[in-house]
């Protein structure tokens, strides 16, 4: 398949080096984090790249200053570390001070859900979309593969805000064909048309979902797939317009549920709009996940996989 | 330097701003008292001494040296030099705390001169080190000044911003601590000795000098230095200060931080002051 080695961190930040060039408000900074495209950068443009060391508090602060100053910065770390070690400075310093100055801050994240597989839960983030979402005034980008990570370059240049982006540490095969058939701004894209149910899945999981969509359709049933990639700002509307297509709506997420993540923002659109539309939802449960073994296998375990959320589809809900 | 004449003036100044912020306390009882009272000086010297470049009519003028407060809680005495030098309304001081205000009992990025978010500790120090950085990247003059607390340094993210600066030769930066020695519940040494200050800042690559912070002439002097001097390391400013200065009950007590005064204890410290 092609683009199968693409890293969305490496296409962000080769994104980031290209508009370097002619464009000398972009500054990254990076909590020691790194990639072979940082390297790069770090050769070519040394005034504009810092590295804080493994200090994550003082990346969104020293970020919050050279934003304050005009520089649109890209605050570079590993998801847990950027979110969570940090996430008191980025309330205060992100989410409260841009709701008075303008600041234009990019928090690239690497690592969504169980992309560090490996490393055991301290570096999973199964919070992350729950988190930042109750954060005021900060956007949230999820893409679900290459195509998507590429478009969000110029949406972070143009718009001057705090922005959260929940990269995927793992490469994997692109979804889209092409980004100017995408529009960021409405932040979903129909992927399958259906009947009946629809999966509404983010990142990672709409990998699955197209996977479970395609098994389906193999056996005549046609359920609709909707790929989330801009949890916030998005066109609830036209989200909504959608799903009333539809009887029941299946969330897909690499995340905790009943927890305000991707689940918690779907609910929240169907109930304001009291709507009757049934709503399942799929992810991880009340615990953390101390298995060792591949994505794959630890989404078995949990039920995540595309066989066993075919199973839970026709089961439960044809 | 500093006159005679000059020196009274900034004095009498102090005793002014001291009285206005018992005045807003005695209103507003949410506001912390005594560790707005040991930075007076270090205020009065910044503003009416003009070691800050500012218009208070345009607060976000380019040329303007950055100042951060880091010790949000303790800036209360802060608003009335603000409102004299023509950020606000001075009749905005009679209404700190109430409703439909824009002065709380912490000051926040909404009132004009205050740069950033400051109620909660430990982040200032690193905000103004990307501040620092910026106006290095872009070859600019100004200077960044940050009023720090001693009881933040308890916060770890302190000194991943202390190394920083270190490392990156932020030179542009002057960091005035408020060295009052008492925290919540206690002096700062009952609870982790924060000493030898000086020496702890140095080995992080820092150029420090320490003034009695009540001494206007001290405070100017020394400030004035670090501003022009040739130094290429970040600056501290160690200012020994006393908490609750200048109000007598206040002064000795190591749990001034949370005390409040009633309306005739502020009177009678009014008086003392006058």
């Amino acid at each position: 398949m092609k683009n199968l080695q693409e890293r969305m961190r490496d296409v962000f930040l080769e994104q980031i080096y290209n508009r370097m060039h002619d464009d000398d408000r972009l500054f990254i900074v990076t909590a020691d984090f790194g990639s072979p495209v940082l390297d790069k950068l770090r050769k070519d443009f040394t005034e504009r790249i810092v590295n804080v060391g493994i200090a994550e508090q003082n990346l969104i602060n020293i970020s919050t200053g050279l934003a304050l100053e005009g520089y649109i910065v890209y605050a570079y770390a590993i998801i847990p570390f950027l979110t969570m070690r940090a996430y008191e400075q980025i309330r205060n310093n992100l989410s409260l001070l841009a709701q008075i100055k303008e600041m234009n801050i990019n928090l690239i994240g690497v690592g969504a859900g169980l992309s560090y597989d490996m490393s055991g839960p301290s570096h999973c983030a199964l919070e992350d979309i729950c988190i930042m979402r109750t954060l005021p005034n900060i956007c949230i980008f999820s893409p679900s593969d290459c195509v998507l990570t590429k478009t969000f370059i110029n949406y972070s240049i143009e718009n001057k805000r705090p922005k959260y982006m929940r990269l995927d540490a793992k490469p994997m095969p692109n979804i889209y064909k092409d980004e100017n058939m995408l529009d960021i701004n409405k932040g979903f894209c129909k992927l399958v048309e259906g009947k009946e149910v629809c999966m509404v899945s983010t990142g990672f999981m709409t990998h699955t979902a197209l996977k479970v969509a395609n098994k389906l359709m193999k056996e005549g049933i046609h359920i609709g797939l909707i790929d989330i990639f801009m949890i916030r700002p998005i066109d609830e509307r036209m989200l909504f317009e959608e799903l009333s297509k539809y009887n029941c709506v299946v969330t897909l997420e690499e995340a905790f549920i009943n927890k305000g993540g991707l689940d918690s923002f779907i609910a929240s659109i169907l109930d304001t709009r009291k709507s009757k539309i049934s709503l399942r939802r799929m992810g991880f449960g009340d615990k953390y996940v101390f298995d060792i073994g591949s994505r794959d296998y630890l989404h078995k375990l949990n039920g995540l996989d595309d066989v066993s959320v075919t199973r839970s589809i026709k089961d439960e809900l044809l | 330097m500093l006159d005679q004449k000059m020196v009274k003036c900034l004095t009498d100044k102090a005793s002014w701003v001291r009285q206005e912020t018992l005045s807003i306390h005695q209103a507003a009882q949410e506001t912390r008292l005594a560790s707005s009272l040991s930075a007076v000086e270090i205020f009065v010297v910044l503003y009416y001494g003009r070691l800050l470049k500012f218009k208070p009519n345009e607060p976000d003028w380019e040329g303007r040296d950055r100042f951060l407060i880091s010790k949000g809680h303790g800036s209360i005495s802060l608003y009335p030099i603000l409102a004299d030098q023509g950020y606000f309304n001075k009749k905005e001081l009679n209404r700190v705390c109430r409703e439909g205000s824009f002065l709380g009992g912490i000051p926040d990025p909404t009132i004009p001169g205050f740069e950033a978010v400051n109620g909660s500790l430990g982040h200032g120090l690193g905000v103004a080190c990307g501040v620092s950085l910026a106006l290095k990247r872009k070859k600019r003059k100004e200077k960044v000044f940050v009023l720090l607390g001693d009881g933040e340094l308890y916060e770890g993210s302190v000194w991943e911003a202390v190394m920083f600066a270190g490392e990156h030769k932020l030179d542009n930066l002057i960091v005035i601590l408020d060295n009052n020695k008492i925290c919540m519940l206690d002096y700062c040494r009952n609870i982790l000795n924060l000493e030898p200050l000086d020496k702890k800042f140095k080995v992080f690559n820092w150029h420090v000098k320490s003034v009695n912070g009540h001494d206007i002439y001290q405070l100017f002097r020394t400030l004035t230095n670090l501003r022009n001097g040739k130094s290429d390391k970040p600056k501290l400013l160690i200012a020994n200060t006393v908490k609750g200065k200048g109000v007598s009950t206040l002064e000795c007590d190591p749990l001034s931080h949370i005390r409040s005064l009633n309306a005739e204890e502020v009177d009678k410290a009014i008086a003392e002051l006058k």
